[in-house]
């Protein structure tokens, strides 16, 4: 398939561009780089990312605060740093500030949990989106503001709800709603809805649905590309990040990734033909600073072969997989984790666990959150006592959603029913169903191994802290009646005994970075990893692509970040020519060893 | 004109969905509220973690918040007395709340 590159222009830009995409796609890459190529036709960008894990100080190299700050090397360009979580925490203060000493310490502390649900969070970064977009004054100076997030189809929603949420609040027969977080609504209300405008106006806004080559991104893409379609945000375009060609006709490595993506690619040709779709290739290097993100949106070819280290590099001691299933089989009972960003192989590695666990003879249950179930299906009843399981986020959403309008039953007028609904929408009401399936999965783990593959970061995160927030919730309600593993979960997931948390990476910036501050905010909750597993090293791969070849010649610093500053211990894999599905091909991943002695060639 | 003023405890929702557990009851009373709006009764609903300043304001519901702590939530006003604290009326006692709330006489039993 071909598809021309991604090349933005003054001449063709809007004055809004939003970058969206899972976690690990490159939004933040492609927007700064977006951002340089209008400012270097002579525009006045402004550069807004308002990512809680925001990683745009480390692409600008700029020290970022909430404030436009001017870019050194590329005049013209400024940018700054929204945190959502931040901006909901100036929001909490402000509606509690004013209450202490009015009301009792009891009542400030409910309402400050309250007020942590990810829904303020959602609504918060809106509220900061809204403040740029449907306040003209706000960016007057700039031609062209960019986003590296987009806001979500939810909030879109609930946004356009606001007129049924009106009538709601003039009666005042129910309270609030996931909208209820900004108080003072009124007041916005001329803002928020310039900006649901501005963002269904084709001359205004442009959404870039960013993706990778491969299959479970490019579902992403589509999916969230028809959410915001469905609800006016029309003007779309895809960019496809890190397409592959190798020039090396014998190479296994090489050869095997770029058929990977193109199959992909021809998977998803519908989606990819019903927009105006573009390609970035795969660099060489990972992209940082001003002269990184000039070559990336760049006509010139992907990087050519870097120099040798002087007297080679010798790799530091890692484990393998199978080194850590050895010290875990111990206990002989328990749970696994995997965690990390996106994309970096959560599902294949605790599988791989899973089934070695199985074969050493150990009864093991494999839980899985894998959208296309894909891995789980090569396995079944093909492992001796290894039992498979899938929390299917949607399903279990569904189902949670059926018993509440089930209870829900009678007299709800028109616009209650719409809110309502679109309550059941929300994030909040996703996280406490997978929770609940969840908490269920831990509580298998008394008797035997259950491994686990958690959502991506941010999500994970949730999950723990709603598991913290409930366990609270619980204490307080006296009355309630839960199930025993509900109870305990948070205490099991901090005992070093019943937990062992795996931090999987890629051995690129990002991934790293990412699990250093899931490994922080893990901490945070008093939960320590057991050790970090770094995924798809092309570390002594034999490649002679030369893109791969300084691609692993790349890899060296975060090898070394991982095993010297974050992980108490580091397991290595190595990239794979085929996804490894089936029990053979996952064992034999996990008993992959980075052969030391080797010279490097 | 009849008179409710319910001070909820912090919600994200009113349907209390966001919560970790649905309260049916709690769900129903705010589909309740709704028909007694509509029948001509004044409903006034407050929610500690979107209107504190009601609580405040209000020296019963400060006072009970207090001495009883939050556990006192949701406290139920029908013509200006505590007519329900602690929860939401049961399907047993919608009725009877529905009647009192328009006003309308309990037959003797």
């Amino acid at each position: 398939m071909k598809l021309p590159l991604y090349q933005p222009s003054a001449a063709t830009a809007t004055r809004f561009l939003f970058f969206t995409g899972k976690g690990g796609v490159g939004k933040t890459s492609l927007s700064c780089a977006a951002a340089l190529r209008l400012v270097e036709s002579g525009r006045r960008v402004l550069l807004v990312s308002t990512d809680p894990a925001s990683n745009l100080d480390e692409v600008l190299e700029t020290r970022l605060t909430n404030h436009p700050t001017p870019i050194a090397g590329a005049p013209g360009l400024d940018a700054m740093n929204i945190n959502p979580v931040d901006a909901a925490a100036a929001y909490r203060e402000r509606l509690i500030g004013p209450m202490r000493g009015l009301l009792p310490e009891a009542a400030l502390r409910s309402m400050e949990e309250q007020l942590s649900g990810s829904c303020t969070v959602e609504i918060a970064a809106f509220d900061e989106f809204s403040g740029l977009i449907g306040n003209p004054q706000a960016v007057q100076g700039y031609d062209h503001v960019i986003f590296d997030t987009a806001p979500t189809g939810h909030t879109l929603r609930l946004m356009s709800l606001a007129k049924a949420w009106d009538q709601f609040l003039e009666s005042n027969t129910s309270g609030t709603s996931c909208l209820g977080p900004l108080a003072g609504l009124e007041k916005q209300r001329v803002i928020y809805e310039a900006t649901v405008r501005t963002l269904a106006d084709a001359t205004a806004t442009t959404l870039v649905l960013v993706s990778r080559p491969q299959g479970a991104a490019l579902r992403e893409a589509e999916r969230t590309s028809k959410e915001l379609r469905a609800i006016g945000v029309g003007n779309q375009c895809l960019v496809i990040n890190g397409t592959f060609e190798t020039p090396c006709a014998e190479d296994q490595t090489a050869q095997a990734m770029q058929q990977r993506g193109q199959s992909a690619l021809e998977a998803a040709a519908d989606f990819i033909h019903s927009m105006p779709s573009y390609t970035v290739p795969l660099r060489a290097i990972n992209i940082l600073g001003i002269g990184g993100l000039r070559v990336l949106l760049s006509g010139e070819a992907p990087g050519s072969r870097p120099p040798e280290e002087p007297g080679g590099w010798t790799p530091p001691e890692m484990e393998s997989l199978a080194d850590l299933v050895s010290s875990m089989e111990q206990q002989g009972h328990g749970v696994i984790m995997t965690m990390g960003k996106g994309g970096v192989g959560k599902t294949t590695v605790a599988a791989a666990i899973a089934v070695m666990l199985a074969r050493r003879g150990h009864a093991v249950h494999l839980s899985t959150t894998d959208p296309a179930a894909h891995v789980a299906q090569t396995l079944h009843g093909k492992v001796d006592g290894l039992t498979l399981s899938r929390i299917d986020p949607a399903a279990e959403t569904a189902a949670y959603q059926h018993e509440v309008m089930q209870a829900q039953g009678g007299a709800m007028d028109d616009a209650g029913r719409a809110l309502l609904e679109e309550d059941l929408r929300s994030p909040c009401t996703e996280e406490i169903a997978v929770f609940r399936a969840f908490a269920r999965e831990v509580g298998q783990g008394v008797n035997r191994f259950v491994v686990l593959d958690t959502a991506p970061t941010g999500h994970t995160l949730l999950l723990l802290d709603a598991s913290e927030a409930y366990h609270r919730e619980l204490e307080r309600q006296a009355r309630s009646t839960q199930p025993e593993q509900v109870l305990r979960l948070l205490e099991r997931l901090r005992d070093p005994g019943y937990t062992r948390i795996l931090l999987i990476t890629l051995p690129e910036a990002t991934p790293v970075h990412e699990a250093a501050a899931l490994q922080e905010d893990l901490r945070r909750a008093r939960i320590e990893p057991f050790a970090w597993v770094i995924n798809q090293s092309l570390l002594h791969s034999g490649t002679c692509d030369p893109l791969l070849q300084s691609r692993e010649i790349s890899e060296h610093r975060y090898l070394l970040e991982v095993v010297e500053k974050q992980a108490r211990r580091t397991a290595w894999l190595p990239w794979q020519p085929e996804e490894p599905v089936g029990p053979d091909a996952l064992a034999h991943l996990a008993s992959s060893k980075l052969q030391t002695a080797m010279v490097p060639a | 004109m009849k008179t409710i003023q319910v001070y909820d405890p912090p919600m994200c929702c009113s349907t209390g969905i966001c919560g970790t557990n649905v309260d049916p009851n709690l769900v129903n009373f705010a589909a309740i509220l709704s028909q007694l709006a509509g029948q001509g009764v004044k409903v006034e609903r407050q929610n500690l973690g979107q209107q504190p300043m009601a609580f405040a304001q209000n020296p019963v519901v400060k006072e009970a918040l207090q001495k009883e702590g939050t556990g006192v939530l949701p406290l139920i006003f029908l013509d200006g007395e505590i007519y329900m604290k602690g929860r939401y009326p049961t399907h047993d006692e919608r009725p009877v709340f529905f009647r009192a709330a328009l006003g309308i006489q309990e037959e003797p039993s």
